[in-house]
């Protein structure tokens, strides 16, 4: 059977920034009604690729063909004219905006140059349905955790080819890591929304660390590594095992390793103790006790209040009720300052607005919190602070391993790792992590795994957040598990634990 | 070919652009004014158009160092000067009730007051907009036009004129064969760098300005710094204003430092800092003071008309401001070396954002300034 032509294809690309070169020769193929998975490492070329396609970057080289003729975009909004709808790696809406408003931005339906803002309500809610969502479309866009901004940024790009007379409609849909802070849940919804379009031809350029996803939904696969191509292969006739091989290069046995792990026994003392600590409207209050050398883990589902929790123990947000007690001591959590001084540490799932400042160094990130305690007067010592910083940026493979670059131009999965630098750096005595794994390739996931349970035995207590019920289970000596903005109950891990049980437990807290 | 890669490193040093600006507006002197650069020695001094452009910028070049760090937080201050109104009518209406006009003590303690009254305009400013959360724009537009009252009252409504040779020294005496008031510049612009690269407070600035939330969440006292960089730069506003009232003798409630504030925003904006905060240059922005300076030289050197100057200026800002947008040099060079670098170079600050290649914050915003 001929294979049809292909939708795009892009050969020979290549793309340079200062002293990086980020793509060298890769040749890349898209088929209508395909799902197309691009794969590699962290750092290996699959953002830049996709954003020299939309026109966000010039090219340096090669050829771009849609629909067999030839094109180059010089911005993104181009590219979506011509029928490519794009979810970038970091959430790019306007938080402040509504939902609805962010769905519609920049092609509003409009009449005799009015904005008809019933109209622009009305399909967002529909376009909003067809997800399988459920989220107030007139609500501002940040009153919502990071997943669901993720998933508003996929429902604007698949509603852009519906709105009538606008565009070309979707041809090629390309999703950046989509599925980073989704639970299970929501990605079934996605996946069924990702083989409806594929069923009506669109092609679609899928984007994951998640290696089971693939398996579940793609049909062929491009895998790059330091930016050249290392081949193009059928989703059925490559495994995981072979994947792996040929993502970085070597066979990985280390994920193994962590699976038997043996959950250190040597709790120790009490470290902080939550009485009634909550808050209106974002959890209610509960009760908690975190001890020295613990793993914590938060289960639940999008919304159910993990990261409303976490950051009422930092001072993130202030609670309205309850107290906070860390080594014996009230904390008066009126802001980060005073949990920081406590020994607290919190990283944010949302490393773009909460986390990094773009355009400072990696060196300046990862030195930030730990400055920051020190006090503007008392610069750390620049020995003491090159060594620190080399000793992270090694510790977690930061590519580039150079302190000056600008911590903007990483690779997603790169500033995931500065960001979790930085509060290591501090040596706190509870760490919070919410989502530390997000973006990162399954090599450096295990690495940042086998990292939280060294930290743990020497002492350390971490509250850990993730959406895969697995990673947390694999970590956590308790686990809590949480619905509704409620603390529901807290487990012990032990055999008998299983995400099935887990996600019992969510169930029944239903009937509570 | 291998000047090639040296040149790219040199077009890529972030004070590049601001002095070739520089350059070329100094050269475009020369035909008009062939011993533009000579310097002369008289009476012990040194005399030529290079020093006066110095001496005259040296008020500018303070007020925009000061502008600079509040910017690099993310805010603006547009009440400079109106504090280098309220500091000279101070300064200038003590020395003049005193008995002796010529008494170092009296002088000092005259400019004292003047700094405090700085001071304390800047610790409003600061107030409002770290404590009460006003939009930097706002808060200090209360000073901005109520301060000019302030100095208004101060004078009577009258210019003071002073006759005291030891105040005279700051903003027009000389001192090894120099202006005084280089010196002041000199002493001011190394404690701001000390100030900010020495010690943190450059990096906690960089990192307010560049993400505040960011900024509140790895525990660092953003109030704090926000109100040490407003009082700082009423500091600067208000030593510029004791130069001024100095050099010419003489305290104007009216005109001393008016529009001050533009050229200042301006200078920092040449000189490569974003208006939107984040990552600064003070070196930057004395070239930017210097090339604002020059420009007004030049202005009266080639003899534009008086009642074209303005649109004159405002032709040159344009044409600086284009300049130093990435984008359009992508434009205008094509395809060509320097263009297509530096497009990729500046026009990727964040790493996903198609808005950025749109059009780079710093031309937009200059241009609403200009
Ligand atoms: N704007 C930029 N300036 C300089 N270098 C950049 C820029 N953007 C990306 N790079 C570099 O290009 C390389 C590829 O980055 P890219 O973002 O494409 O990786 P990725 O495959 O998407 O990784 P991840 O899985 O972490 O998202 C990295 O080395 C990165 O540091
Ligand atoms: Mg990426």
């Amino acid at each position: 059977m001929a294979e049809p032509l292909p939708v795009l294809e892009m050969t020979g690309i290549v793309k340079e920034f200062p002293g990086v070169r980020a793509l060298s020769g890769v040749d890349f193929r898209l088929f209508p009604g395909e799902i197309h998975a691009l794969l590699g490492e962290n750092g290996a070329g699959k953002s830049t690729l996709i954003k020299v396609l939309t026109g966000v970057y010039s090219l340096d080289g090669g050829t771009v063909t849609l629909n067999g003729t030839s094109v180059r975009f010089h911005s993104p909004s181009q590219a979506q004219q011509a029928g490519i709808s794009t979810v970038y790696q970091e959430v790019n809406l306007c938080p402040n905006l509504s939902v609805a408003e962010n769905i519609f931005i920049g092609r509003e339906p409009t009449r005799f140059g009015r904005i008809q803002w019933k109209r622009l309500r009305r399909e967002a809610a529909e376009l909003v349905d067809r997800l399988g969502l459920d989220i107030d479309v007139e609500a501002p866009l940040s009153s919502y955790p990071l997943a669901v901004q993720q998933l508003v940024a996929i429902v604007r790009s698949v509603g852009t080819g519906d709105a009538d007379g606008q565009g070309a409609g979707t041809k090629v849909l390309i999703l950046d890591e989509p599925t980073s802070s989704l639970d299970r849940d929501e990605v079934l919804e996605l996946f069924a929304l990702m083989r409806r379009l594929k069923g009506e031809g669109v092609a679609i350029l899928f984007v994951s660390h998640f290696l089971d996803q693939i398996y579940e939904v793609c049909d062929r696969m491009t895998v790059l590594r330091n930016g050249t191509l290392v081949g193009e292969h059928m989703v059925r006739d490559l495994d995981q095992v072979g994947l792996v091989q040929l993502m970085i290069g070597k066979a990985l046995d280390q994920l193994e390793e962590l699976h038997d792990h043996q959950l250190h026994a040597d709790v120790g003392e009490s470290l902080l103790k939550a009485d009634g600590v909550g808050r209106t409207g974002g959890i209610a209050p509960f009760d908690l006790e975190i001890k020295k050398g613990e793993v914590i883990g938060l289960a639940g589902l999008l919304g159910s209040g993990r990261t409303e929790l976490a950051r009422l123990l930092f001072g993130a947000d202030q609670p309205d009720t309850g107290k906070v007690t860390i080594g014996g001591k009230q904390v008066s959590m009126s802001a980060p300052n005073d949990a920081i001084a406590a020994g607290v540490a919190f990283c944010s799932e949302n490393r773009k607005t909460e986390g990094l400042v773009p355009d400072l160094t990696v060196r300046e990130n990862i030195i930030l919190a730990l400055q920051a305690t020190r006090g503007w007067t008392r610069p750390i010592p620049v020995a003491q602070r090159d060594e620190l910083v080399a000793k992270y940026i090694k510790a977690l493979d930061i590519r580039p391993a150079n302190p000056e670059a600008r911590v903007g131009q990483l690779s997603g999965g790169n500033q995931q790792k500065v960001l979790l630098a930085r509060w290591l750096i501090t040596r706190p005595k509870l760490l919070i992590l919410d989502e530390p794994t997000r973006g990162i390739d399954i090599g450096a996931k295990a690495e940042i795994q086998k990292l939280v349970v060294s930290l743990s035995e020497e002492g350390m207590a971490v509250l850990y957040i993730a959406a895969e019920l697995e990673e947390v289970l694999r970590l956590s000596h308790t686990i809590g598990v949480l619905r509704d903005r409620k603390l529901v109950a807290q487990l012990a891990n032990g055999p008998e634990i299983t995400p099935t049980r887990i996600l019992e437990t969510i169930a029944s807290g239903e009937h509570q | 070919m291998t000047t090639t890669p040296r040149w790219r490193t040199l077009t890529r040093h972030h004070l590049f652009w601001p002095v070739a600006v520089l350059v070329v507006l100094l050269l475009v002197n020369v035909p008009f004014t062939p011993d533009f650069f000579s310097i002369k020695m008289t009476d012990g001094h040194l005399y030529g158009s290079l020093v006066s452009i110095v001496l005259f910028g040296s008020p500018l070049i303070l007020v925009a160092v000061g502008m600079t760090l509040v910017i690099a937080t993310g805010g603006i201050d547009l009440s400079v000067g109106a504090v280098v109104a309220i500091t000279g009518a101070l300064t200038c209406s003590y020395i003049s009730d005193q008995a002796d006009q010529d008494a170092l003590s009296g002088v000092l303690l005259a400019m004292g007051i003047g700094l405090v009254a700085a001071v304390v305009c800047g610790l409003w400013n600061g107030f409002l907009v770290a404590r009460m959360g006003i939009q930097p724009i706002i808060a200090t537009l209360i000073i901005m036009v109520a301060g000019r009252g302030v100095a208004q009252l101060i004078t009577d409504g009258q210019i003071i004129t002073v006759n005291s040779e030891p105040y005279k020294l700051i903003g027009g005496g000389y001192w090894l064969t120099l202006p005084f008031s280089i010196f002041v510049v000199a002493a001011v612009v190394a404690v701001t760098v000390a100030l900010t690269r020495r010690t943190a407070l450059g990096l906690l600035v960089e990192s307010v300005g560049g993400n505040a939330e960011a900024s509140r969440l790895v525990g660092i006292r953003s109030r704090r710094i926000k109100i040490m960089v407003y009082v700082f730069c009423a500091l600067c506003a208000g030593i510029a204003g004791l130069m001024i009232s100095s050099n010419t003798s003489a305290a104007d409630g009216n005109n001393a430092g008016l529009w001050i504030e533009l050229d200042a925003i301006l200078a920092v904006v040449i000189g490569g800092t974003s208006l939107l905060g984040g990552r600064f240059s003070i070196g930057g922005t004395v070239v930017g003071a210097l090339v604002i300076q020059t420009l007004t030289t030049t202005i009266y050197t080639i003899g534009v008309p008086t009642q074209t100057n303005l649109v004159f200026k405002a032709a040159v800002v344009i044409i600086v401001c284009l300049m130093q947008s990435p984008k359009f040099r992508a434009k205008v060079f094509g395809g060509g070396r320097l263009g297509g670098r530096f497009g990729g170079k500046r026009g990727d600050r964040s790493t996903a954002t198609p808005a950025d290649t749109a059009a780079t914050p710093e031309t937009v915003r200059t241009m609403e300034v200009s």
